[in-house]
């Protein structure tokens, strides 16, 4: 169970984040849909502190994390809650001086202090649940982009995190790579993975998650299950850009 | 038969002043001043305005005056404060600040060319900042760093025989000596300069070898993963 509460985030005077309030379920996937800019990024960025909010604050395993513009976070706090977050990137990310194994064994060995065979044994555990066991010794360089992006999901998942944040994971990807990193979410959904993702891919989010919150300028606009949002949008805002979406030539017809 | 004889009698006493006083030197120096330089490119990026300032001046001041005015202000000009050196540390001390700071600008070029990303991929595992500057940042930036940094060593071997200037007995100060004593100075420069030129020919060998470990995981020249 992660909360979100009142959650403020700026840079300078622009308001990134404005009162944001979210909480989601244990073994529960969330798509945060909404325009370029609307804070998505930084929503998903200041959950795992790799953007420090302004003012709120984050429950995650029964900790709670205070922000305010007097105290910032102490360095052990913030290292604390990003071990029990991952992070996975629209660009990947992976570590390119690194073996395929090496990417995922790097946070067990590094910070977990798991003896290398240990983390070797979890890590191969990992790549074959993402169908990379066959790339185990590739450099990242080798991979397509779809294999990199199942690669950063099984670094991601290594330290067994409380949630999985998701920045624009098949953004990158044409939509036929994007649809093998998308079985993967939607298997470690079905194994009961808390999962945050941040997409404009509408299959992604209409397939997987069981809410979808809506943001504009920083705000919450609207939040529902899949079929309350796309179907059925009831604020000005969120109809507008639902069909600007699924009017958009090229983009597939969603299945709910 | 005269000449031969001459650099079969001088290339021994040429070789071991090489290897006794050139190569340390040139290695010593070199290892404390990446050292330096790497403190120096770590003060330029995250120092904060002061020590970024401080370094900047540091670096200013070293790229800007001879290696060779900088050893004699050491050797010869310390003195005059109350500073007394040997020859050797005297010498030591001048490439060390030398290296320090033509290479805190190669380490702080290659360490921004490691993506902002890489940083934040690391830190999303919970990892410091030292824990990711040595794990992740650190061996990429080496890898970007190791052409450059090969040709200031290189350079390096070569300057010592500046270090002849404040009476180190290097290779080109026995060079000096046997030429004044045997009146061949071509023959024994020559010698010296063939020495020099093995010495750097073994390390661009070991450049090879090494850029060739470090760009193992490219795939193909020319692509960046």
């Amino acid at each position: 169970m992660i909360e979100i509460n009142s959650l403020e985030k700026s840079f300078g005077n622009f308001t990134a984040l404005s009162n944001i309030s979210l909480s989601i379920a244990e073994g529960s996937v969330t798509a945060l849909i909404g325009p370029s800019g609307s804070g998505k990024s930084t929503l998903l960025r200041c959950i795992n502190l790799l953007e420090i909010p302004k003012a709120g604050s984050i429950t995650l395993g029964g900790d709670i994390i205070h922000f305010s513009s007097e105290r910032t976070p102490r360095h052990i706090e913030i290292l604390a809650l990003r071990r029990r977050t991952g992070m996975i990137f629209q660009n990947f990310q992976l570590f390119p001086h690194l073996t395929v194994l090496q990417n995922v064994m790097e946070g067990l060995t590094s910070v977990q202090k798991w003896t290398k065979a240990k983390a070797k044994e979890r890590a191969s555990e990992l790549l074959l649940k993402v169908g990379l066991a066959h790339k185990e010794n590739a450099w990242p360089s080798e991979l397509s982009g779809g294999q990199q992006q199942r690669v950063a999901i099984a670094r991601a998942l290594a330290q067994s995190p409380q949630i999985l944040l998701c920045d624009e994971p098949t953004s990158a990807l044409d939509p036929e790579l994007a649809l093998e990193v998308v079985a993967v979410l939607r298997k470690l959904a079905t194994e009961g993975i808390t999962m945050l993702i941040a997409t404009h891919d509408l299959r992604l989010a209409a397939s997987i998650a069981k809410t979808v919150v809506f943001l504009d300028n920083g705000r919450i606009v609207e939040q529902g299950t899949p079929q309350e949002i796309f179907s059925k949008p009831t604020q000005e805002r969120t109809i507008a850009f639902v069909s600007a979406l699924s009017n958009t030539p090229g983009v597939d017809h969603w299945q709910i | 038969m005269q000449t031969w004889l001459l650099l079969k009698d001088s290339f021994w006493p040429l070789l071991a002043a090489g290897l006794r006083f050139t190569v340390p030197l040139a290695v010593f120096s070199f290892g404390a001043g990446l050292l330096l330089g790497f403190g120096l490119a770590l003060l330029r990026i995250f120092g904060g305005k002061p020590l970024s300032a401080a370094a900047k001046f540091f670096v200013w001041f070293f790229r800007g005056t001879p290696l060779l005015v900088q050893l004699f202000i050491i050797f010869y000009g310390l003195p005059a404060v109350g500073i007394l050196l040997d020859a050797l540390p005297a010498a030591i001390i001048g490439f060390t600040l030398n290296v320090g700071a033509y290479s805190s600008e190669t380490i702080r070029a290659a360490l921004r060319s490691i993506p902002k990303g890489q940083w934040e991929a690391a830190y999303s595992l919970g990892m410091s900042w030292s824990q990711s500057m040595r794990r992740i940042i650190l061996p990429q930036a080496i890898r970007v760093a190791t052409p450059s940094l090969s040709n200031s060593f290189i350079s390096l071997v070569k300057d010592t025989s500046l270090a002849a200037a404040i009476t180190v007995p290097e290779m080109f100060q026995i060079a000096q000596r046997i030429s004044a004593a045997t009146y061949e100075p071509l023959i024994l420069y020559l010698e010296a300069a063939f020495i020099y030129l093995i010495f750097c020919s073994i390390l661009s060998a070991l450049q090879t070898r090494l850029e060739r470990k470090l760009d193992r995981h490219i795939s193909s020249v020319g692509q960046q993963p």
